[in-house]
């Protein structure tokens, strides 16, 4: 009666063992190690990166553990955090600005538990130490950007068709083109129709003024925003690099909005700086047609013309067009300018924006341009140079007064791309190393505290069966650390919790079980039978039991967000370890105890 | 070895008017609580900013108070969190400041009033995720209780899903109640405990029912509340030795999981004791004045006997 096959046998060893592989790695900890990683994304990790830094390693005598490369860059593990940090800085000199050097920890699991796919569960970041942001993308920005080009396109292109306009400005979500005839106007929403598709062209009269009134179609919109996101998820990818965080996590979230996390970041001050940094360059012609003195004495800044304050400190009129955007720049490099030897930055322009530069240079010999820097809404003319001659070949320089230092930030914000709609912090989250620490060992007592409680009065209770349950319970924890690790969920404090409660919650179905067997035996069954029919009957309440707190799970998964969530998955995963431990472990365990005996006479319980 | 064998049945439902008035009682005043005091939301949901810094020393609350008020956070609430020497700082929202900024200057200003300040934790939420988060947990409340109301009426039967879905928003309302009460912080880890509750106090009403239900099928003479009363005696020893288990797990994360976990236990802690006498005092009584009967279990299965017996 209390026989099981020995297929059922095997499952269960087969599960013990998959348990006890799987949960293994999480007990040998991290060792100190350095990730080396191309500075832009498009760079290639290969074999000849790996080479080249383990022979920089060999050659200033450190020693390392392990080296191995994946896709995301290099990974060389040391025996302690001195070796690491000198290696860093060292590795950093050698290789040069195009990589990017990064303290990391690694998992110190030996090889043979790597190559199985065992690996540790990552921890979270409030057991590691890190930052968390929540960035909203203002996605009305993106559009009021897009137009703000668009501005421009129309401009050229009636330009070039010859097409008289009295004027054209954007408006909040729109562009408006003035007119002084409905036969102009016709032939220039043709011409638009033509070049632009993405626009919903909408003739407007008032008055004597003849206006066409573009706004975005709603597929192009929605490309917009999706692409904006797009783009600020690799500007912030690439501007993270330059941090220098191992292993940073990038997300979207929604339709509006970026996670970012950053474990082991302690300068919160400077990852915000960086993150939230929205500069773009662009390049507008100087006003020179307006006196600037009058202007700000007036306070009346001419139609058409912005009034910004140059580096030295003197008040400029810029024109509002915009000719050149920080969207053509391939590169930027801090460097000297070669005739004073200040501080400059040097940008290479791609194919288009080269083109677009060499035009605009032919145009306006004679001309001053402004560089402007535009950072959060508010620009910053950097230089407004005399355009001396026609300049080809997409090399630019920017020069005026820069320290070194902004120099090299200038650049790389630059370098690291501009972000296609500004962006906002709703959300942080920072926690420092010693709390998380102090998280893992408070979290992990309280988990070992409550089971041995539990364990000795299980065994104190039902003597042979309470060891059953206890052992139940131990192959539940196992079962449910190997599938989270297996499946490299990120373990934190309320995950924690999770195990703690499905621990406490799983001992019920043991207490059911055990329950229903004495319960049977004192209704006069033989004790096999009472084994038997404890189990059947059991079995019902428990599945029961479980599935509704299944639902409760899945609801909290899915309605959930961040730690909610990791809970809602540990208990998910939990109940479903704890059915299969309760109903098929333990009663393994007791057939084979007392199964093959044909007269029982006694069952400890 | 065994603590609770009761070897007459106990007759709970000739109580039922008492405890269910005793229930009523409690759930009016947790309303009150909640009515009255609100809950104290935390910056999970109302929008915010909290720093938790820690101090070598014993920290001196007024003089960060100090501090704060010379940058303009007249607002900040300070009080110390734990031990003396960690400090807790709250900045409630202030809509034209940017928010993101703000745990930097504070910080900065209290390094230098003291330099052995060391920054533990810094949470800052904008209004509009708060806002969400809070509509995402009660919708959450919302689709449990109806998936659990859903199974259990297709399980069991609709009186069952019924008196399940009260007893376990009793213990919902009385957690929430207690929080009101003790002004305790409510955050997004206490909410998942509560939820958790919900799924926990349901089992045990479950377990009381599956009984109910075996009892209609082999006590075919005795009355509807004598089922009962056996079914809730009968499985009280198991109802009594789970809930201990779980406590002391629960009661281990309240002493020694630490002040982020402080809260959740709490709210597990109350769940349980609230969620094994609802369980047997709450919605016991009410199945029974639902008018459960045992034809509504026997039914089915007669059914099927003869369909049975009609196939050739």
């Amino acid at each position: 009666m209390n026989r099981y096959p020995l297929w059922k046998y095997i499952l269960i060893a087969a599960a013990m063992l998959f348990g006890l592989i799987y949960t293994l790695p999480n007990f040998f900890g991290e060792s100190p190690a350095v990730q080396v990683s191309p500075l832009r994304g498009m760079t290639k990790v290969d074999q000849g990166l790996m080479k080249q830094v383990e022979e920089v390693l060999k050659q200033n005598n450190l020693a390392f553990q392990g080296i191995a490369f994946d896709s995301s860059g290099v990974k060389v593990r040391f025996a302690d955090a001195d070796t690491q940090i000198k290696a860093k800085d060292i590795l950093q000199s050698n290789l040069g600005e195009n990589f990017v050097v990064a303290l990391n920890l690694l998992s110190s699991s030996p090889k043979w538990l790597s190559s199985m796919g065992a690996l540790p569960m990552y921890l979270g970041l409030d057991l590691r130490g890190g930052v968390h942001f929540l960035l909203q993308v203002d996605m009305k920005g993106a559009i009021t950007k897009a137009l703000d080009r668009y501005n421009g396109d129309i401009r050229t292109s009636l330009r070039e068709k010859r097409i008289a306009y009295a004027g054209i400005s954007r408006q909040d979500q729109a562009v408006e083109i003035k007119f002084r005839d409905a036969e102009s106007r016709q032939k220039a929403m043709d011409e638009l129709q033509k070049t632009s598709p993405d626009l919903l062209l909408k003739e407007v009269d008032a008055g004597a003024e003849f206006k066409l009134v573009a706004t975005l179609k709603l597929g192009a919109q929605k490309r917009i925003q999706e692409f904006a996101l797009q783009q600020n998820i690799t500007t912030l990818r690439n501007r993270i690099n330059e941090l220098g965080v191992a292993e940073p996590i990038i997300q979207q979230q929604g339709i509006d909005r970026v996670v970012v996390q950053l474990p082991g970041v302690q300068d919160t001050a400077k990852a915000k700086d960086i993150l939230g940094r929205t500069a773009t360059l662009e390049i507008r012609m100087v006003d020179e047609e307006h006196d600037v003195t009058a202007a700000v004495q007036s306070g009346q800044i001419p139609f058409g013309s912005e009034l910004y304050t140059e580096r030295k400190g003197l008040p400029l009129l810029v024109k509002k067009g915009v000719v050149l955007t920080g969207d053509y720049i391939s590169d930027a490099q801090p460097g000297f300018e070669g005739q004073s030897g200040e501080p400059a930055v040097h940008i290479n322009l791609d194919g288009r924006g080269a083109r677009i530069f060499k035009q605009l240079t032919r145009d306006n010999v004679g001309k001053r341009m402004a560089i402007l820097l535009i950072e959060k809404g508010k620009g910053e003319v950097i230089t407004a140079p005399v355009i001396r001659e026609e300049i080809g070949g997409g090399r630019v320089q920017i020069s005026g007064r820069m320290t070194t230092m902004e120099a090299s930030d200038v650049s790389l914000l630059l370098r690291a791309g501009a972000l296609a709609a500004p962006m906002e912090i709703i959300e942080e989250r920072t926690v420092g190393p010693s709390m998380g620490a102090e998280n893992i060992a408070k979290g992990f007592n309280s988990n070992i505290y409550g089971f041995v409680a539990i364990a000795a009065f299980m065994m104190f209770y039902y003597r042979f069966f309470g060891v059953v349950s206890t052992t139940a319970l131990a192959v539940n924890v196992l079962l449910l650390v190997a599938i989270l690790s297996l499946l490299q969920a990120t373990l934190t404090l309320p995950g924690m919790a999770g195990i703690a409660l499905t621990v406490g919650m799983a001992i019920d179905s043991n207490v059911l079980i055990n329950e229903r067997i004495r319960e049977e035996i004192r209704n006069g069954l033989s004790p096999q039978a009472a084994i038997h029919s404890g189990y059947e009957r059991a079995f019902a309440t428990i599945l029961d039991s479980n599935i509704t707190t299944l639902i409760a799970g899945v609801a909290l998964f899915w309605l959930g967000s961040g730690p909610v969530r990791g809970f809602a998955v540990v208990l998910c995963l939990g109940i479903l370890t704890s059915m299969f431990s309760a109903v098929v472990v333990s009663r393994g365990m007791v057939n084979l105890t007392y199964g093959r005996k044909a007269r029982l006479e006694k069952v400890s319980i | 070895m065994e603590f609770f064998h009761i070897k007459r049945d106990i007759p709970f439902m000739s109580y039922a008017r008492v405890t269910t008035f005793i229930s009523l009682v409690t759930f009016i005043a947790a309303v009150a609580a909640l009515g009255l005091k609100g809950l104290n939301l935390g910056v999970d949901f109302t929008g915010g900013t909290v720093m938790e810094v820690s101090y070598s020393h014993q920290a001196d609350v007024p003089k960060i108070r100090d501090t704060l008020t010379k940058i303009g956070m007249h607002d900040a609430a300070v009080q110390n969190f734990g031990t003396a020497r960690d400090v807790m700082i709250r900045l409630p929202l202030k809509p034209d400041v940017s928010t993101a900024k703000l745990s930097d200057q504070v910080f900065h200003a209290l390094q230098g009033a003291d330099n052995s300040v060391t920054l533990k934790r810094v949470e800052f939420v904008g209004p509009q995720v708060g806002k969400e988060l809070y509509e995402n947990g009660a919708l959450a409340l919302l689709v449990v209780s109806l998936g659990i109301m859903a199974y259990l009426a297709m399980r069991f039967e609709w009186r069952f899903s019924v008196a399940a879905i009260i007893a376990n928003m009793h213990d919902v309302v009385i957690i929430l109640g207690f929080f009101a009460f003790f002004q305790w912080e409510f955050s997004l880890t206490v909410l998942a405990g509560i939820l958790a509750v919900l799924g926990y106090s349901v089992n045990e009403s479950v377990v009381v029912f599956d009984r109910v239900r075996e009892n209609f099928r082999k006590m075919r003479k005795a009355s509807v509340p004598e089922v009962i009363d056996n079914a809730i005696t009968r499985t009280m020893s198991r109802t009594i030795i789970t809930h201990t288990m779980t406590e002391l797990m629960v009661l281990s994360m309240l002493f020694f999981g630490g002040e982020a976990l402080y809260y959740f236990a709490l709210a597990l802690t109350i769940g349980i004791v609230f969620g094994i006498y609802s369980s047997v005092l709450v919605a016991s009584p009410i199945v029974m004045w639902l008018g459960v009967s045992r034809e509504d279990f026997l039914k089915p299965e007669k059914k099927e006997g003869e369909e049975a017996e009609a196939l050739p």
